[in-house]
């Protein structure tokens, strides 16, 4: 049963099939990520799996999370995970904890959703942020990259909400969803996915089985 | 090796002669007409080179009943089945954009002396 698993967004490269037909590529070294704990409806009240993804010193958690590590990983362990995250399941039996998810359970052709924050764009005008037109340049026009008229006068007195206006651009989460998975090498932990993902090459991304499959 | 670099290095890539900016080439591509595939030629000059791994691609420019024509061919495409090179240029660019203001006489290429 394949679930969420961690990964690093390497980089973009491309590949043909026989009929000469150019696929962008994303490879993505997912995994391995170790299952911490198995939640379930009796015991949380929903049914979850807490995963670890990466290596960090053990010194630098909190107690309660090292000593979460420390029970799956033993007493001696010294690294501790760079990323803790929960993925819901609807079957948390087949999941024991000390268990290690890799990409083998996805397979060519697979669909999948990737989740990662995107690229910051910083503060961004209307032009930029949701393509709005730009005024003329010339004939004594002053509304270069302006938003323009952002509502009415008297009624209703006030700006409709959701107005489309300058703001943070980028750097939140998103989600690509149905994208389909070119090929996975279990060696190194690598997926190789048709298509674009969020964020800049060495990105935390999260990649799970479609909703839409 | 960092996955990306050893997975372009693993990609299958055609063996072509040399060849260089501004070399005249015929190209064998495969086209599929219906469910018949043929190789289709394509001669003209290589105007650019693109060197990026198994990205790499180069384009080749040609005048087709007074009309200019360019084919970007990447390297690794499975379509490209063979090339020949019918002439070596003699250019001092590595890349000829400026052939696409240039009509007729002008538009030609010195060939290369010791070829």
């Amino acid at each position: 049963m394949a679930t969420g698993l961690l990964g690093k967004k390497l980089g973009m490269t491309q590949t043909f099939d026989e009929a000469g037909i150019r696929y962008p590529l994303t490879v993505v070294e997912a995994g391995p990520c170790t299952v911490l704990k198995v939640k379930t409806v009796q015991s949380d009240g929903y049914n979850a799996i807490c995963v670890g993804f990466g290596e960090k010193d053990l010194r630098k958690f909190n107690k309660p999370q090292a000593g979460l590590i420390k029970k799956v990983m033993g007493e001696k362990a010294k690294v501790g995970f760079k990323t803790l995250q929960e993925f819901r399941v609807s079957n948390p039996e087949e999941f024991q904890v000390g268990q290690v998810l890799t990409v083998e359970q996805f397979n060519a052709g697979d669909l999948v959703d990737v989740s990662g924050k995107s690229k910051g764009k910083g503060f961004a005008g209307t032009i930029k942020r949701h393509h709005f037109s730009r005024g003329p340049v010339t004939h004594g026009s002053k509304n270069v990259r302006e938003p323009g008229s952002i509502g009415n006068s008297a009624y209703p007195g006030r700006v409709v909400k959701g107005r489309k206006m300058p703001g943070q651009m980028g750097n939140k989460n998103t989600t690509v969803q149905r994208l389909r998975v070119h090929s996975v090498d279990p060696e190194r932990n690598l997926i190789f996915i048709v298509g674009a993902i969020p964020g800049a090459k060495s990105n935390l991304v999260t990649v799970k089985p479609s909703v839409k499959a | 090796m960092d996955p990306i670099t050893s997975f372009e290095k693993s990609q299958p890539k055609l063996d072509l002669p040399d060849f260089n900016i501004g070399d005249t080439v015929r190209v064998s591509l495969r086209i599929k007409e219906g469910d018949k595939e043929r190789l289709q030629p394509f001669e003209g000059v290589v105007i650019a080179m693109r060197k990026a791994g198994s990205r790499s691609s180069f384009t080749v420019r040609k005048v087709s009943y007074g009309v200019g024509v360019e084919r970007v061919i990447p390297f690794y495409s499975p379509s490209l089945q063979g090339l020949q090179v019918m002439r070596r240029g003699d250019v001092r660019r590595a890349k000829l954009y400026y052939l696409r203001e240039l009509r007729g006489k002008a538009a030609r290429i010195k060939d290369k002396k010791d070829w």
